[in-house]
């Protein structure tokens, strides 16, 4: 084992003997993309000729108004090829892939979000592809489902432990000591053994290098405080990665969930409810009990929906170079609704919640601040829970019909 | 010491047998008559599993033991009472198997003071590599207790040798990649790797990983000292009750 990757007491590499081969091929190949000039080039014309890149950065004037504070910025990484920062991560990735020479790659997903990104750059690429789902997500994430299918993908419902991202996470991880050989496991998130948390962040950087050119020539100035929400961690990473040298205040926001006192989110930094362990092949602040057995989690948002987070964003926390915060669901829904309304922009759940916070604390701030809301997906794959939330008899009228259709 | 307990009762036995069980499942009651049958029926050591919930070199069948367990109400405490009954009820050495964070949470020092004090001989811990257990390793030393080591297939001859180096009571050799409970291919190909692992390291040899029948016990004689049965015990358990796992341990030796 070369390098174990620590942040602080956070991060390490806590393989089983099975992958350590495996982990350090994938950390030579990384390091040399990252010592090649011309990897970044391909990286970055591969993203703004297949994706959106530069995704703009979009001044939400209404909502500016609204709060009548600080100026708001959303950074619109929605507006990526399969509508989410994930793509960053995956196209970097499937470079990878290509040269390591591997023909199958497998991931987890949450959302959705990162397993559609991972179905859609094995096709382009040619690859075998499994996705692994816990079978919670699998049903409040249809139309991923559906899409990563018609992709060419393999989606498997993991039907053990909480059947949500962590879940996914350990089959993915079983799948992978099997078949080490033949393919990569893309993970989705800043999180897991070294390289992947430094990795990912990588990768995930393209959008704090754009945001900081792109606030600065818009205003003129750098932001006061920028905004991400925080599951894994990757977009939070991408996005604060553009301001670690800058007087910046970094925010990320958690799943609040039903609160932070009703025990049902899956807040770590922000709770006092997580505490520090080894899972997952690295050590970070898991939410579990005192033997170390990790707890159920609860957010609409299945993108957020996880027990760790990643290292780097831990050692943040502890040296205070970053601030956490949470947004509950009832929140986010209200985020989401003000946002579509005022700017005709549809954040995804996860997305809302940094929404969420920056609405709490922009009218505190003056109108000479400027603050950027990462907007790390869209929202029109969570149709069925904001339906759901928002209540529309129409929607449910529709959906009826439609399985009566079925029926005949 | 667990070494010499080995080698000793290797001048008796053409291979020696360990097999595992998760503590409290599916009861602790069950549990200790596992035990109770297997060293009955001649089994000379025995990895008693504290299940985590997140058992990630674990496949289908010991993953839902863990799982199960917990869901029963096994706890870190209980699986530590447990382990004290059965290692003074039986004369065979027990280790602990378990993963990183359950021994992190606990505080290595104070897990291996217990493991000490109760007798239990040593620890199999897949996810904590020597690169990770620098307090771990420091702990099991000062109570002279058996850091159990795995060595794989696609580990180098350099990482063999350095892994030996941790090393201590015997070597765990995986038999192949994968996790727990799957079918293994018996061939020349895990002659040759045994092998290698025999070249990196002057302790005993035990093969586990897809290890079901006779057999695969029969063939591991004169390769390795110990041939050890994970998930086997679990399935026939699942299927005919604590009560199958004697004559199950009797049908294979």
């Amino acid at each position: 084992m070369k390098n174990r990757g620590y942040y602080g007491d956070y991060g390490g590499a806590f393989l089983p003997e099975i992958l350590v081969a495996t982990f350090d091929e994938l950390e030579t190949a990384f390091e040399k993309i990252k010592n090649d000039p011309d990897f970044w080039k391909e990286y970055e014309t591969l993203m703004s000729t297949y994706s959106c890149r530069a995704t703009p950065l979009t001044f939400a004037q209404n909502l500016t108004r609204e709060f009548g504070g600080a100026k708001i910025y959303i950074k619109r990484e929605d507006l990526n090829h399969t509508g989410a920062h994930k793509a960053n991560n995956v196209m970097g990735q499937g470079l990878l892939v290509k040269r390591m020479g591997k023909k199958r790659v497998i991931a987890e997903t949450g959302a959705g979000q990162h397993g559609v990104a991972t179905a859609t750059m094995a096709a382009k690429f040619g690859f075998d592809c499994t996705i692994y789902m816990g079978e919670v997500d699998v049903l409040r994430q249809r139309p991923n489902v559906f899409w990563m299918e018609q992709l060419g993908a393999t989606v498997v419902p993991v039907t053990d432990g909480t059947r949500i991202l962590k879940d996914a996470i350990n089959e993915a991880f079983r799948d992978w000591v099997t078949h080490m050989d033949t393919t990569h496991y893309v993970l989705g998130t800043a999180c897991g053994p070294h390289p992947f948390p430094e990795m990912v962040s990588y990768f995930q950087s393209i959008i704090g290098k754009e945001a900081r050119q792109q606030i600065l020539a818009a205003e003129g100035k750098l932001p006061k405080r920028v905004y991400a929400c925080v599951g894994g961690g990757s977009n939070a990473m991408g996005l604060f990665s553009g301001f670690f040298n800058d007087p910046v205040e970094l925010v990320g926001v958690e799943a609040g969930g039903k609160g932070l006192d009703s025990g049902m989110h899956a807040s770590r930094l922000k709770s006092k409810d997580a505490s520090c362990g080894i899972a997952q092949g690295y050590k970070t602040y898991f939410l579990q009990d005192s033997d170390g057995q990790m707890k159920e989690t609860s957010s609409i948002s299945a993108g957020l929906d996880y027990v760790g987070v990643s290292p780097i964003l831990s050692a943040m926390h502890d040296k205070g170079t970053a601030r956490f915060e949470s947004a509950t669901d009832e929140e986010v829904i209200a985020a989401l609704k003000l946002t579509m309304k005022k700017e005709g922009i549809i954040p995804a759940l996860e997305s809302a919640h940094a929404f969420a916070q920056a609405f709490k604390e922009a009218p505190t701030l003056s109108r000479q601040d400027v603050i950027i809301i990462n907007q790390s997906g869209r929202g029109d794959k969570d149709i069925f829970t904001v339906a759901d939330a928002v209540d529309d008899p129409k929607w449910k009228e529709f959906i009826i019909k439609k399985a009566k259709e079925y029926h005949a | 010491m667990l070494e010499s307990y080995i080698k000793q009762r290797r001048k008796e036995k053409d291979i020696l047998l360990m097999t595992h069980i998760v503590m409290g499942y599916p009861s602790f009651e069950d549990s200790y008559e596992i035990v109770r049958q297997m060293v009955a029926a001649g089994v000379d050591l025995m990895e008693l599993q504290i299940p985590f919930s997140e058992p990630m070199a674990d496949g289908p069948v010991i993953l839902k033991a863990n799982q199960k367990a917990l869901e029963n109400g096994s706890t870190v405490q209980k699986c530590l009472d447990f382990a004290q009954k059965v290692t003074t009820d039986f004369a065979i050495p027990f280790l602990f198997m378990s993963y990183a964070n359950i021994l992190y949470k606990y505080g290595m020092e104070n897990f291996s003071d217990q493991m000490a004090k109760m007798n239990i001989k040593g620890a199999i811990v897949p996810d904590l590599p020597p690169e990770e257990g620098a307090d771990y390793l420091k702990a099991m030393n000062r109570n002279h207790l058996c850091p159990i080591y795995i060595f794989s297939p696609q580990t180098s001859d350099q990482r063999l040798s350095y892994l030996s180096s941790f090393a201590k009571g015997f070597v765990y050799c995986v038999a192949r990649k994968g996790v727990t409970g799957k079918q293994t291919a018996f061939s020349a190909d895990l002659s040759a790797y045994l092998v290698r692992c025999k070249k990196a390291t002057s302790l005993p040899l035990a093969v586990g990983f897809g290890v079901r029948e006779k057999a695969d016990v029969d063939y591991l004689k004169g390769k390795a000292d110990i041939a050890v049965i994970g998930s086997q015990t679990i399935r026939i358990v699942d299927e005919k009750g604590a009560g199958a796992a004697g004559d199950f341990i009797r049908s294979i030796l």
